[in-house]
């Protein structure tokens, strides 16, 4: 028997996934955790460890081909399968002489050697409890596997109802859909007749005119797009913005950057004083912390800001820096290049895309000055800061009006309006502002 | 002047030739049937035997008194000769020596030698040793609180006595005279273990210590066994107490067709005992009476031969019981 | 109909027993005169006279091994014996003989004994006081095996046991003999050996208790009601051999959740045998993992008071693997 090795869940809401590249071929010998295929998703690009040690006796999905979370695609000949064969099991010997009916023939040992007989049964089924392996396996999964499986019951309402549990919501441990949540579910559905049952409909099509191309989603571009539809159809966005005077930040930008890129090993950009101003803010505000769900809302504790990363062949990706409260502007601008480093070298883990509570983005990078971003869904609120620019400005100058040239930048937030409302909106952005236009060139850096 | 001694013994207990004759066949009835038992399993037609052999004195002297049907008895495995004279046949034993449906002790449940009978009151007996002392006493006390005079004896070889369950019953007996039996065939070994290892003093002796009479007798002697136990029986249905008897006696086979002696006993001391077999015994005693000859002996034998050939053919014909039936009569219905 | 608690319901139980059958008798270490340690034969040798309820010697084993010699010879006797830890010396009587004659006589020997005999935590009475034996004989063939809680169920179920034609173990937990009160009718009924009881209805979770757990775990249920809005079945199986298996899976079923409690050693339980019904019965309809709450798989409960509360489930435990069950 070969242990099947199933597409591994790469992410939370990942549920699909696909063969780029097999690294092994049939037959190939393999050890535990070594690699054995790069592996597509929506959110990560992987190589695919491998679960057990052993031979690779078939590969099941061919390169390029995209399959369910939980579908095997190979197995692999383990150690385990090279079990005793039967002739190598102690034979049952209960006496010496043939019965001559329905007895053993009279043998005035028969007591002692049937007791024999008995012990060899006992050490046989002990060898063969202990070929069973330690289990380790499953109960390490245990927790994927109740997202996935859930429970017997619901496992035979999902088939008796032809549906994909993976598809419903879940309250119970960890996200486990319970019974309750499939009879919910289903119930729901009864009363919605014909509503959307088909996960994925046709999609409309437009009219293809001769020589126009047609590119493929590639998954990641299918996951963006259809977040972005489901974000932009769920919430109703609301965007507010305000101008920053970021001169002082500027300054010390300035006279900070090349001490700090040679002793931290990170360049110094506006990123960290942004998302430190952020976080901070949001410890005031907590309600741009937040999640709509469905009749409720839920007031995230942890601070986990994602950071928009734009990945050059046409795909964005949100690294998550998990616990941003707790950093100081140092420890942010490193975890910032570091995640942006994987990113690009596509090395993120589920982990770094996972958890996300609020969102920056930064496409002043790129030099936008003003931009209407749309909700990393089921977020609150996403902060958009866009390109520091010179501009004349007119400011206080020893009781009168002056014109001076500043370094402005225009701050925006995009919210869920069903959570808040522009007042809170701006109650926020005005204190990130307050905090961006403190800094002077004394405020060092920390 | 011996003669008129032997005339004047069985006499002197009230028993009339056709007594001494019956007696006499039951032994040799149950010895045939014993002897016959072996033969089926070295043929490996039969799982298990255990055996009476050399015991059937103690047994029918012991049983003579009771009232089939009556009385109850708990016997313990050996006690062939006693069901034997209770009622039990050649065909009851060998349908149970080969676990056919017909079994009256089990329907095929159990070993031989567990015995059984509803009619006959013979209380359902097992294999752990002991166990139907406290029982036995259980159903006199139910005669006794009834105002009845039923008598309950029950026997048990004297490894038993070394059990709790055995000194447990005894006190109890004494405590409340209970119309018991105790019938302790001491022949010497609890399979391999022989007496001197399994008793400390005297068995018959421990009855004083329980406050009422124990007797040791020749248990090779069925008129002395006989003689004893009719006054136990009176005794008890008198309303006078308990009696214990430990009968001397001697283990002529093995254990237990699984068994095999030669490793702890030597054959001299077998062949010793065989001189003092009761069946041999009781023949001398019969024949120096003229109340069996040669000729009578021949005719016994050849009936009994006769009767226990019909029993095998009959009990090896005889169906199993099916093997779902295992699952029934766990439970008893209301 | 009247307030009665578990000790006077079963006293009344044996009472009327004897009086409309006078082969019933009571026998056991100090029933007689003194009335039973716990009080339960209270007043019936004044009634019955010191052979119907008759103090023996202190042998467990003669105790049992003489009722079954009253049984085959006419009589009902109900034994007792005086803490169920002091079972085992009767246990060869019990296990080898009363729950096998009927079968090993091919059904003509049948047994109709009833052994009485206290058991669980009480304070003061540490390992051998306190013991929960149930599961010893709850792998007997033969043996019917019963721990009624409640007064009125008592009552009903001791005349059962008395009229069974089998041997049947009474089991009854000293900590609710007089802790529970409830009406108990003054009129001639049986509770049927073999029918579980549900106690509470419930959607979310069902909880099989018995003995001061399954008191335990109706307060707990009522109390998660009113916080949490959980809404527990509590089933009692009254009779923990054999078990009453449709009303079991019926509730297991209905709630896709069960936890198995009760204040005797984990492994090898009674529980575990109710728990392993439910994984292999009803498995299609389990919506998470079936739970077993009992004593740690220590000898039995302490002297001093803090070990002792830690050794059987209390409210708290019993109330967090609820919630933990429900949530799941």
């Amino acid at each position: 028997m070969a242990t099947p090795v199933t597409m591994p869940q790469l992410g939370e809401s990942v549920t699909e996934g696909t063969i780029t590249r097999w690294l092994k071929a049939e037959g190939d010998e393999i050890e535990k955790d070594e690699p054995l295929a790069e592996v597509d998703t929506d959110k990560v690009n992987a190589e695919l460890p491998s679960p057990v040690a052993g031979r690779i006796e078939k590969l099941l999905v061919s390169e390029g081909t995209t399959v369910d979370v939980g579908t095997e695609i190979l197995l692999v000949a383990t150690d385990g399968d090279s079990s005793p064969s039967a002739e190598a099991q102690p034979r049952e010997d209960l006496g010496a002489a043939a019965p001559t009916e329905e007895f053993p023939a009279a043998d005035t040992e028969a007591t002692p050697a049937r007791r024999e007989g008995g012990e060899k049964e006992r050490a046989v089924a002990e060898a063969r409890a202990g070929q069973g392996g330690d289990g380790r396996g499953t109960l390490e999964d245990a927790a994927a596997l109740r997202l996935r499986r859930s429970s017997p019951v619901v496992r035979r309402l999902a088939e008796e109802h032809d549906l994909d549990i993976s598809e419903i919501a879940g309250t119970g441990v960890g996200g486990r859909v319970t019974r309750k949540d499939i009879e919910g579910y289903i119930k729901e559905r009864e009363a919605q007749p014909a509503a959307k049952t088909e996960a994925r409909p046709a999609p409309e099509r437009v009219e293809v005119y001769e020589g126009d191309e047609v590119l493929e989603l590639t998954s990641v571009r299918r996951t963006i797009a259809s977040r972005m539809a489901a974000s932009k159809k769920e919430i109703p966005h609301a965007w507010t913005l305000v101008e920053v005077d970021m001169t002082g930040l500027a300054a010390l930008r300035e006279r900070e950057k090349a001490a700090f890129a040679e002793r931290e090993g990170v360049k110094l950009t506006y990123l960290p004083f942004i998302v430190r101003a952020a976080v901070e803010s949001l410890k005031e505000h907590p309600v741009l912390n937040s999640a709509w769900d469905g009749d409720r809302i839920v007031l995230r504790k942890n601070t986990n800001v994602g950071i928009a990363v734009d990945l050059e062949e046409g795909a964005l990706v949100v690294p998550v820096i998990r616990g941003a409260d707790e950093l100081n502007i140092v420890g942010l601008a490193r975890r910032i290049d570091e995640v942006v480093k994987k990113a690009r070298s596509r090395q993120l883990s589920p982990e770094d895309i996972s958890g996300g509570t609020f969102t920056v983005n930064n496409p002043g990078a790129l030099g936008s000055v003003a931009s209407a971003p749309i909700i990393n869904h089921p977020q609150a609120a996403i902060l958009q800061a866009e390109a520091v620019v010179r501009r004349p400005v007119v400011v206080d100058d020893a009781g009168g009006d002056a014109i001076a040239i500043r370094r402005m930048m225009n701050l925006e937030v995009s919210f869920d309006h069903r959570i808040l409302d522009g007042g809170a909106a701006l109650r926020f952005l005005n204190a990130v502002k307050r905090r961006l236009e403190s800094y002077t060139p004394e405020s060092g850096i920390n | 002047m011996a003669v008129e001694e032997t005339r004047a013994r069985h006499e002197a207990l009230g028993l009339d030739e056709d007594d001494l004759l019956r007696m006499y066949r039951t032994m040799l009835l149950a010895r045939r049937t014993d002897e016959r038992m072996w033969i089926l399993n070295r043929q490996g037609k039969a799982a298990f035997v255990i055996s009476c052999q050399g015991q059937e004195g103690c047994q029918v002297g012991g049983a003579y008194n009771l009232r089939p049907g009556y009385d109850y008895v708990y016997p313990y495995y050996r006690d062939f000769a006693i069901t034997t004279l209770l009622g039990q046949t050649p065909r009851d034993h060998f349908l149970s020596l080969l676990g056919r449906r017909e079994d009256p002790n089990s329907g095929g449940r159990q070993m031989p030698g567990h015995f059984s009978s509803r009619d006959l009151n013979i209380v359902t007996a097992s294999a752990p040793i002991a166990v139907q002392y406290p029982q036995a006493v259980g159903s006199a006390l139910a005669f006794k609180m009834r105002g009845e005079d039923g008598v309950v004896l029950t026997s048990g070889g004297e490894a038993s006595t070394s059990e709790g369950d055995w000194h447990e019953a005894m006190n109890f007996a004494g405590i409340h005279d209970l119309p018991v039996v105790f019938l302790i065939e001491n022949n010497a070994y609890a399979i391999s273990c022989p007496e001197p290892l399994q008793v400390a003093g005297s068995i018959a002796r421990r009855a004083e210590g329980y406050g009422f009479p124990g007797y040791p007798v020749d248990g090779n002697d069925v008129l002395a066994v006989y003689e004893v136990a009719r006054e136990a029986v009176e005794r008890a249905r008198r309303g006078e107490g308990p009696t214990l008897i430990e009968a001397r006696t001697y283990r002529i086979t093995a254990h237990s067709s699984d068994d095999d002696d030669r490793r702890y006993r030597e054959r001299e001391e077998i062949e010793e005992w065989r001189l003092k077999d009761p069946i041999v015994r009781f023949e001398k005693y019969l024949m120096e009476n003229g109340v069996l000859d040669e000729e009578k002996k021949e005719e016994t034998e050849a009936g009994i031969k006769a009767e226990v050939d019909e029993a095998v053919e009959y009990a090896e014909a005889a169906p199993y019981a099916d093997p779902e039936e295992a699952l029934e009569r766990v439970y008893a219905e209301r | 109909m009247a307030d009665k608690n578990l000790l006077q319901a079963i006293h009344d139980g044996l009472a009327e027993e004897m009086r409309s059958d006078e082969t019933v008798m009571v026998m056991g270490e100090d029933v007689g005169r003194a009335g039973g340690v716990f009080r339960v034969t209270q007043g019936l040798q004044e009634e019955f006279g010191p052979a119907r309820v008759m103090d023996t010697p202190l042998a467990e084993s003669l105790i049992v091994g003489s009722a079954i010699g009253l049984s085959v010879n006419g009589m009902r006797p109900v034994a007792e014996i005086q803490f169920a830890d002091f079972i085992p010396p009767a246990f060869d009587q019990i296990v080898s003989e009363a729950a096998r004659f009927y079968y090993r006589s091919n059904g003509v020997w049948n047994v109709p004994i009833t052994i009485r005999a206290p058991y669980g935590v009480v304070p003061g009475g540490a390992l051998y006081h306190s013991q929960s034996v149930e599961a010893y004989f709850c792998n007997t063939p033969g043996l019917k095996v019963v721990a009624p809680t409640f007064p009125a169920d008592a009552k009903g179920m001791i005349k059962s046991a008395i009229r069974d034609p089998n041997p049947v173990l009474f089991f009854e937990h000293k900590r609710t003999y007089r802790l529970i009160k409830e009406d108990v009718p003054d009129d001639d009924y049986e509770v049927p050996i073999g029918e579980a009881r549900v106690h509470r209805e419930g959607t979310d979770l069902t909880v099989v208790a018995y003995g001061l757990v399954l008191y335990t775990a109706l307060q707990v249920a009522q109390k998660i009601s009113g916080e949490h809005g959980i809404e527990a079945e509590v089933v009692e199986p009254r009779t923990l051999y054999p078990l009453d298996r449709e009303k079991i899976l019926a509730s297991a079923k209905k709630t896709g959740k069960v936890l198995v409690a009760s204040e005797a050693n984990l492994t090898g339980s009674v529980s575990g045998e109710i728990a392993a019904l439910v994984a292999q019965e009803a498995f299609e309809w389990l919506d998470g993992p079936v739970m077993r709450l009992g004593a740690p798989d220590v000898p039995a409960a302490a002297f001093a008071k803090p070990m002792m509360d830690f050794f059987a489930p209390g409210a708290e435990k019993i109330e967090s693997a609820m919630l933990e069950l429900a949530r799941y």
